[in-house]
């Protein structure tokens, strides 16, 4: 057990490797409840694969990841699935499911995974859609949404349990600048009006400038800087440099 | 040689994925919502293919049997030869076959396209058992709905074959089915259409295998459909051999 009951994630000298690639060597980092962590890299730095450990979607080949006084490395599938409900997780491409429709998006982990009524649900659903702007499209498939209402409706469904930490992958990739900046502030609110911490992977220095209490750069697999946006901007590593002043 | 081991490297991976699949069956959550939806995709959707083959299927095949069977001066036979053939065999397999390629492709092909657009991984992240959300309830569906598919193209196959006659000497549909049935016992039937659960089975699983195992992105959607499809069919003929045994054993009187 963590003895900082404050940490919302925490990672412990984790590696993994994909065959002879390794991509997270010997990664340590800390979050708080509450705030905001911007991770940036470029492609294929292990930013995403990061995000999935966190969910347990990937299991580390050593280290410790650390979820709200968890170790959910190792963990069984029962208790994992509790840890799961503390977290939301906004994928790259939404990730909606093709055959249902947003409202049933949305409503398929409140019917399973509450004690909600019918009525409950709808409101909670018709809350959540208003929330992020959708809220006259929750009959459409996901098909019939744009790129930018797909990463609203994969962040209402993210949401639509309340999780104490929103992971989002590239939560403004493939989106106009006024877009990704809405999708920004959404999130900032999150973090602001619930306590939400946020590990965003992004490679949207504008976004991550505005959203990031914290910022870490990832590098071949290292976590080559961590820090405010100040400190990692003065920061020794010339990538993580280049990365947050360009 | 590599190409059979390979072929038993993946009986044995499909093996050890259907296993997985008949412990997850008993255990609850029971996805009823999502069976009846994916009944609703296997067996409404397939049984225009199925009743069309079936019909011309029945109806070729007379004209082959009727040609062969004039010149012995048995064609009162063929009614019941149409009708055995259909029954016993010709229905479960080409049902198992088409099958195989209607809904193994698309088993395969959708649940490829779910890993490869990460929804596998969000309905994980959601603390829902994908295994027994996505994999299970199509499985089972297949199960269920492969017997009932293979009714469908028996009795399509039977009236294919007596239009066949019809034109050729017109029979009377009540002396066809008479005829048909004579020598159609109860374990002619049953067993046979019963053993297409088996091939519902080998469809279900090995499809799901393909298309939920695969790591390969969107080029493993056309890998998943195209894999699912040559093994199911390989496994179901492989497999008819083996169940008509077991039918032969089991009802002795069966083996005509």
């Amino acid at each position: 057990m963590s003895a900082n009951y404050s940490i919302a994630v925490e990672f412990k000298r984790v590696m993994k490797s994909f065959g002879a690639k390794h991509v997270l060597t010997d990664v340590s980092f800390q979050i708080g409840h509450g705030q905001a962590l911007c991770l940036l890299g470029r492609s294929g730095t292990g930013k995403s694969v990061t995000l999935k450990m966190i969910m347990a979607l990937m299991r580390p080949d050593s280290g410790e990841v650390w979820v709200d006084q968890d170790n959910v490395v190792g963990m069984g599938e029962h208790r994992l699935s509790l840890v799961r409900r503390k977290l939301g997780y906004l994928f790259q491409d939404a990730a909606l499911f093709d055959s249902l429709t947003l409202y049933e998006n949305l409503a398929l982990p409140l019917s399973r995974l509450t004690k909600k009524s019918k009525d409950e649900i709808d409101d909670v659903i018709r809350q959540v859609l208003a929330d992020v702007g959708l809220g006259a499209d929750g009959a459409k498939y996901p098909s019939a949404l744009s790129g930018g209402m797909k990463k609203r409706a994969g962040l209402a469904r993210a949401l639509v349990l309340e999780p104490k930490i929103l992971l989002a992958d590239e939560p403004s990739s493939g989106l106009d600048r006024i877009t990704a900046a809405e999708i920004d502030e959404l999130l900032m609110r999150r973090k602001v009006e619930h306590g939400t911490a946020l590990i965003i992977v992004t490679h949207d220095v504008h976004g991550a400038r505005r959203v990031a209490d914290q910022v870490g750069v990832l590098d071949k697999g290292n976590l080559v800087a961590f820090g405010s946006v100040d400190e990692v901007s003065q920061s020794e590593n010339d990538v993580a440099r280049r990365l947050i002043t360009e | 040689m590599r190409w059979l081991s390979r072929f038993v490297e993946i009986v044995g991976k499909v093996g050890l994925f259907s296993l997985r699949v008949l412990i997850d069956w008993l255990k609850p959550p029971f996805e009823f919502a999502q069976l009846s939806r994916q009944l609703a995709e296997v067996g409404n959707k397939s049984l225009a293919l199925v009743v069309v083959s079936g019909f011309a299927l029945g109806a070729v095949m007379t004209l082959h049997t009727r040609s062969t069977l004039v010149t012995f001066g048995a064609t009162a036979m063929i009614p019941a030869v149409q009708a055995v053939s259909f029954f016993v065999e010709i229905g479960p397999l080409v049902a198992g076959l088409l099958l195989a390629g209607r809904v193994g492709s698309g088993i395969g092909a959708v649940l490829a396209n779910m890993r490869a657009s990460e929804q596998i991984d969000a309905i994980e992240s959601l603390s829902i058992d994908s295994f027994k959300f996505l994999v299970v309830p199509r499985v089972l569906a297949c199960v269920i709905a492969l017997p009932f598919l293979t009714l469908f193209m028996d009795f399509a196959g039977l009236l294919g074959g007596f239009l066949s006659e019809e034109l050729s000497s017109h029979i009377a549909p009540a002396l066809y089915l008479n005829r048909a049935f004579d020598y159609l016992q109860w374990s002619n039937f049953i067993a046979p259409t019963l053993k297409t659960a088996v091939f519902g089975f080998i469809i279900g699983s090995v499809s799901s295998y393909f298309g939920y195992t695969t790591d390969k992105g969107a080029q493993g959607v056309g890998e998943a459909a195209t894999n699912s499809v040559v093994v199911s069919s390989l496994l179901i003929i492989v497999a008819d051999v083996f169940l008509i045994k077991c039918i032969f054993f089991l009802f002795p009187d069966t083996a005509i």
